[in-house]
């Protein structure tokens, strides 16, 4: 069966952001880029069930500026076959991302789509919800575990409480959680092997797809400072200032 | 303006967040109504007629809502949006996994995890783990919001109780089929409902010694939680984990103990009230946040902390 996977180009996570002067928006120029981290997750997950011989093709699909195709690049040297970069300069929010993998899908008619749960620059937590919606399929998302059988895909999702199992008629859309695989690290020579591989570059238009931005960002602003702590000697002394000071124990 | 809620229960018991939820929903202001859907759940729904502010409750009742598959809540919810200018529910695995799917069955966006609201169409939302607050308004017919539920007093218990209207169950979509849960048990306070949380990080070693966290916290009375590391090296279930694609909490009080304050980490707990933070690396990150902070092996300050609370 056919996997597709949804990889995004984010901020690269251990790269802390700011907010501009301006309050335009935060400053990303020149900051280091990579795969959004559940997107890898997405990634590993679909090329371990083509090693597993359970997949036989993997699409990677990204939506954004001309330089996501470095991370669909990262993406078929993990193992994916080909990618499709739905180029654009603007504003992509999620309800467009699942407008616009509704029309791949629509082309590409795969049995699986596995997406991250979050993008960890919007923090949104929407277009796999959002696409499974659009699409009409069943949906699991955070999941930490997924088998096909046969017409059916039975994942373990990851709940407030704990886990909770599902079973889900295929088609259908899941999204990554942290626990669901460790992502390989790409080798030189698949990075060569990648640059071979077929992309495609085509535009939303063309899709027919609108992505006008449906939220319109008003402000930014950093976050309130935590006023400074104190630095304690010992025990003793922490529970004084707990009990005595900050009055947050009897 | 007229505002639904939708409610997260287990059938017989309101989650807290439901009452913050309501706050949200007073702050945008106009009439509040409450949809509890479930199975068996008429006590959830009683409950939720006694929360402040709530004018009517919508009960709805079949044995497909048990479970509360997205696929299957999201279509009883489309079903009766039309006579509302907005959608809200708690910004928690409920709201997050059903809610999207609702937005995008009316071709609305949604706003996520809100944590101020400004006006009836703007709100404020944290991005980029907290690093920055984005003021968003949207021009969507119907706004679909997921609220933080940290940043909103939960609404008290009202005067009188608001009349409870039972409403169709929508056909079942079938598509999904829900086995089973496994959910931790555990005896201690809920995380998200905590007034003091305890939490244990890499630095815990291993599952064995979280045991010093869970005394620490019986001393208390409070919940336990810990880092992503901690819960990748299995020392702890996934459900207690804190942070930007965890919990988000706020309690009086935030022990961290064995964690080293990544930014993915502190998205999750920064607005704690209070932040004790023990480590043994002077250098840790999660200094710059704390209100008390420790530098010492946490095998011998916390047995020693649980001691000095014991009064030996
Ligand atoms: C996409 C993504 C999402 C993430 N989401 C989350 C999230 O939601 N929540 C989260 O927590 N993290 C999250 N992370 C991970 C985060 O970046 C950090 O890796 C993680 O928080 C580190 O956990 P830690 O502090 O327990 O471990 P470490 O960073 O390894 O720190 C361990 C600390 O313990 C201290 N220590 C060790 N031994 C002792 C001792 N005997 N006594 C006292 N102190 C000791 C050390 O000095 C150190 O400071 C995410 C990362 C990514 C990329
Ligand atoms: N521009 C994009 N290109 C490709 N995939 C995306 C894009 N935006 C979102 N996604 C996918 O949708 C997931 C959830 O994103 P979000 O709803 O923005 O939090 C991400 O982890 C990606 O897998």
């Amino acid at each position: 069966m056919k996997v597709l996977v949804a990889v995004k180009r984010v901020v690269d996570p251990n790269v802390k952001v700011r907010v501009k002067a301006d309050g335009s928006g935060v400053d990303t120029a020149n900051l280091k880029m990579a795969m959004n981290p559940f997107c890898e997750i997405a990634v590993e997950q679909a090329v371990r069930m083509k090693e597993a011989g359970v997949v036989s093709e993997i699409v990677a699909v990204s939506v954004g500026i001309a330089q996501c195709q470095e991370t669909l690049r990262t993406a078929m040297a993990m193992g994916v076959d080909r990618g499709i970069l739905v180029e654009t300069n603007a504003e992509i929010q999620p309800l467009a991302v699942a407008k616009i993998f509704k029309a791949i899908v629509a082309k590409e008619a795969p049995r699986l789509v596995i997406m991250g749960k979050q993008a960890i620059d919007d923090d949104c937590n929407q277009s796999g919800q959002m696409l499974a919606a659009l699409l009409n399929w069943p949906q699991a998302t955070f999941i930490s575990k997924v088998t096909i059988n046969g017409e059916a895909a039975e994942v373990t999702r990851e709940i407030d409480g704990g886990l909770e199992n599902l079973r889900l008629k295929l088609p259908a859309i899941v999204t990554t959680d942290l626990r669901l695989n460790e992502p390989r690290y790409v080798t030189l020579p698949n990075i060569m092997k990648a640059k071979k591989k077929p992309l495609e570059v085509v535009k939303p238009e063309d899709l027919g797809v609108d992505v006008t931005p449906r939220l319109a960002t008003l402000r930014m602003q950093e976050p309130p400072k935590r006023s400074a702590g104190v630095k304690v000697a010992d025990v003793k002394e922490l529970v004084a200032k707990l009990k005595n000071e900050a009055r947050v124990i009897g | 303006m007229s505002i639904l809620v939708i409610a997260e229960h287990d059938n017989a018991h309101l989650k807290p967040g439901v009452a913050n939820t309501i706050a949200a929903a007073a702050k945008i202001g106009g009439d509040v109504t409450v949809l509890v859907a479930g199975h068996e759940c008429r006590a959830a729904a009683e409950a939720a007629a006694r929360i402040a502010g709530v004018s009517k409750v919508l009960h709805a009742d079949a044995p497909h809502y048990r479970g509360f598959l997205a696929e299957k809540l999201a279509d009883l919810v489309v079903s009766i949006a039309g006579g509302y200018s907005h959608i809200l529910a708690p910004a928690s695995g409920f709201g997050k996994n059903f809610m999207p799917r609702v937005a995008a069955l009316l071709d609305v966006a949604q706003v996520s995890d809100i944590c101020a609201v400004e006006s009836a169409d703007t709100f404020v939302r944290p991005i980029y783990a907290g690093s920055a607050l984005a003021t968003v308004q949207s021009k969507d017919r119907i706004k679909v919001v997921t609220v933080r539920i940290t940043a909103f007093d939960a609404a008290p218990a009202g005067v009188s109780a608001a009349p409870v209207e039972s409403i169709a169950a929508a056909p079942d979509s079938s598509l999904t089929e829900f086995l089973g849960q496994e959910l931790t048990k555990s005896e201690r306070p809920e995380l998200t409902a905590a007034r003091i949380i305890v939490s244990g990080g890499r630095g815990m070693g291993s599952a064995e010694n979280f045991k010093l966290l869970e005394a620490l916290a019986d001393k208390l009375g409070a919940a336990v939680g810990a880092s992503r590391a901690a819960v990748d090296s299995g020392f702890v279930p996934n459900d207690y984990q804190v942070g930007q694609t965890g919990k988000i909490v706020a309690p009086d009080l935030y022990i961290a103990v064995g964690i080293s304050g990544a930014i993915q980490h502190l998205a999750g707990m920064k607005d704690s009230k209070v932040i004790v933070a023990i480590n043994k690396d002077a250098e840790a990150p999660i200094f710059q946040v704390a209100s008390y902070w420790l530098v010492e092996d946490l095998f011998k300050a916390v047995p020693e902390l649980t001691a000095e609370l014991s009064g030996q």
